[in-house]
């Protein structure tokens, strides 16, 4: 059985070694600082003991106010999983560091996310739209989004 | 020895890609109207031929009728129906068609099996008009008359009719075999019907 | 001595037979050999994500059912097994053992349409997809005794199944399972030691352990790499932890043990339909749910299924009324196709179509 690490007690060693990377936590989640997220996936990757070798999911969801990104993380050889949570509050040009560099199987999601969701990620290689055409008026993904 | 390539394309993937882009926003505006059905030849009383005529009309019309071959046009579902279809258990080739043609050009029938976004419709297109005349157009299930089930999305083409003429229509989401041997028997007695000589 | 060649770019697809749908491909090709290869998507793109917040929750289960149409089923489980988790449906014993029946039933004929086409794609055009067929459609009569649709089922429903199953099925299944693994030897004895298909696709497409899992790549795909990482063992769902059955596992990560990993899944599927049959206890397929319409508690969910092509996952967002705010699917095909450039890269054309059969993948799922 896969276990879920719960956000708090992975929170309180994370907030050691990156101060202010955590901005909240739950119950399977952490909510990270956009600017220490590359920093902080790059640690969980490595960390023995935590070894997230395996991203197995990106999403993002429109709130509104602000877009969130959330990482399914999976570690293959100690079989538990966490999810990352990222916000990103500017509506008209959102943007995040990307994670291409530690996962490539982020590479294609991003890109997805991009397109539909309409935000930027930053380093990624090959940052266009990919399941749309270009010339495409909006992002279907948003809620604001009338496609009729 | 070593190959070296020496220099880079004429176009770049920026370049054709936006080109890819025009190329379907100026189909979309120009198929907003679907394309009228071209059978009301069907009903309308056809002038008297000659004896020779309309037995030479016969042997034609016997011919295409029956030597139906299908290009590869399969972009969703509707294709494993297609494929159970043309598998040993309904066998298509009791109807002269079990060639299933990959170039457009050795073709006369196209079979649209699946969803039509309005990204693959140029390509569609292209592979109607590719094809030799006569040719014949079976719009199968319920995306290829109207858009089906994915209609108020805004990548669906609604229809196949907005892009290309149709023949015959097979509903179902999707078609039985059953039903799309039918319509495949629809349209050889809608070939059976043409004259090919008219005044 | 450097021979100055000049590089030529070639589209494969979008329609084209090779490519399983309206998959694009273009590559850059040196000579013979590909160079460079850049996958274009979105040639089956239906926004199936922005429908699921148009529809209610029930609403939505048919369109999961054409989202990969090869394994229908085993979509229609993901997603109800994600809005149970939501909204804390139970589900009957009874109904639990008749999914994983269906869901495994679906991985054979799953299975046995990627390997046909597979070997279409090494150039034994149609004769062995026409044996594949033809056992699959025993699956399909089987399924359609159940549901009554051939290729969309829509027969799961949230808190158990649509209806039980007619009392002809069970005989039904029983001798579909004795034959099947006679059927399996036949394709052993023609295919395991061909010569020509070993010459095609041994050391052919190599993806090594590490790229895999960096790569995100799940199903025979990371199995055949050698990794022995299955949802069924890892983190079992349903009934699965109750039966016996191995993980399949390649030793190189070539096409070869890419197929051989499908074959013999499908082995181990009949294992489990068999076991499932004989412990399949009697009582109600559904629990008390309400038909129309449910409004799950405001949350969100991420619930994955080990479905043919690997993780198919659901993401759903509940803000409380009767349609999900965001529902969001991961597809395994889509995400297999990362690591289609390591792959292919430095392989003439014709082997890059087998590297590429070997992936197996559904343009519904991909695109979505």
């Amino acid at each position: 059985m896969t276990r879920a690490i719960s956000g708090e007690e992975l929170a309180a060693g994370l907030e050691q070694r990156i101060p202010g990377s955590i901005i909240g936590t739950s119950k399977e989640s952490i909510l990270v600082n956009n600017q220490s997220l590359l920093s902080l996936a790059a640690h969980l990757k490595t960390e023995p003991g935590l070894e997230f070798d395996f991203l197995s999911s990106i999403t993002a969801v429109d709130y509104y106010d602000y877009f969130e990104v959330i990482y399914q993380l999976t570690s293959l050889e100690h079989n538990h999983s966490i999810v990352l949570k990222v916000r990103c509050h500017d509506r008209e040009n959102p943007a995040i560091p990307s994670l291409v560099g530690l996962w490539r199987g982020a590479e294609l999601q991003e890109q997805e996310i991009f397109d539909l969701m309409g935000i930027r990620f930053e380093g990624h290689p090959n940052m266009k739209r990919i399941v749309l055409w270009e010339g495409f008026q909006g992002h279907p993904q948003r809620r604001d989004f009338l496609s009729w | 020895m070593d190959l070296v390539p020496t220099r880079r394309f004429v176009y770049s993937d920026a370049d054709l890609d936006q080109h890819e882009g025009e190329v379907i926003e100026a189909l979309k505006a120009r198929s907003q109207q679907p394309i009228p059905d071209q059978d009301q030849w069907l009903s309308e009383k056809a002038p008297e031929a000659g004896i020779l005529l309309t037995s030479v009309d016969k042997v034609i019309d016997w011919a295409r009728s029956n030597a139906l071959w299908s290009v590869v046009c399969f972009p969703a579902c509707c294709a494993f129906e297609f494929i159970s279809t043309a598998a040993s258990r309904f066998d298509i080739s009791r109807f002269g068609m079990e060639i299933i043609r990959a170039s457009p050009r050795q073709a006369d029938l196209m079979i649209t099996a699946g969803t039509l976004t309005w990204k693959m419709a140029p390509n569609v297109r292209r592979i109607y008009d590719q094809m030799a005349e006569p040719k014949y157009v079976i719009a199968m299930g319920a995306c290829g008359i109207s858009g089906g089930i994915f209609q108020s999305s805004y990548g669906v083409v609604p229809g196949y009719s907005r892009i290309v003429p149709v023949d015959v229509y097979v509903p179902g989401c999707p078609p039985r075999p059953e039903a799309l041997l039918y319509g495949i028997r629809m349209l050889q007695d809608k070939i059976s019907k043409a004259k090919v000589f008219r005044k | 001595m450097v021979m100055k060649t000049e590089p030529l770019v070639l589209n494969i697809g979008p329609a084209h037979p090779s490519t399983h749908g309206v998959f694009r491909m273009r590559a850059t090709l040196d000579g013979e050999v590909i160079i460079d290869v850049e996958p274009i998507f979105g040639y089956l793109h239906r926004g199936i994500e922005k429908l699921a917040e148009e529809r209610t929750y029930q609403q939505f289960i048919p369109l999961t059912d054409r989202l990969d149409y090869v394994s229908a089923m085993g979509n229609n489980m993901a997603y109800c097994m994600a809005v149970e988790k939501l909204a804390a449906i139970p589900v009957p014993e009874r109904a639990e053992y008749i999914r994983v029946i269906m869901a495994e039933l679906q991985r054979i004929a799953s299975h046995l349409i990627a390997v046909g086409s597979f070997l279409n794609d090494c150039g034994a055009f149609m004769t062995p997809i026409l044996y594949m067929v033809r056992e699959r459609e025993k699956i399909v009569d089987l399924f359609e005794m159940v549901s009554g649709q051939r290729l969309t089922y829509n027969y799961m429903r949230f808190g158990g199944l649509s209806q039980d199953v007619p009392d002809e099925f069970l005989p039904a299944l029983r001798k579909f399972i004795d034959q099947m693994p006679r059927y399996l030897d036949e394709y052993d004895q023609l295919l395991k030691e061909n010569e020509i298909l070993l010459a095609r696709t041994k050391g052919v497409g190599i993806l090594s352990k590490e790229t895999a899992i960096n790569c995100s790549m799940t199903g025979p795909m990371l199995r055949g790499s050698g990794v022995p990482w299955d949802l069924r063992k890892a983190d079992p769902y349903s009934v699965y932890s109750r039966f016996e059955f191995d993980i399949p596992c390649g030793a190189r990560g070539d096409s070869y043990d890419r197929y051989r990993v499908r074959v013999e899944e499908m082995r181990q599927s009949v294992r489990i339909i068999r076991q499932a049959m004989e412990q399949l206890p009697v009582g109600p397929v559904r629990s008390k749910t309400p038909v129309m319409l449910i409004r799950p508690p405001a949350g969100e969910v991420y619930s994955h299924v080990e479905s043919p092509k690997g993780e198919l996952g659901f993401y759903l967002v509940s803000d409380g009324s009767i349609a999900p705010y965001r529902c969001h699917i991961r597809g395994p095909s889509f995400i297999n196709l990362t690591a289609l450039r390591e792959m292919i890269v430095g392989w003439k054309v014709a082997d890059a179509i087998v590297i590429f059969g070997s992936i197996d993948i559904v343009m519904g799922e991909v695109d979505r």
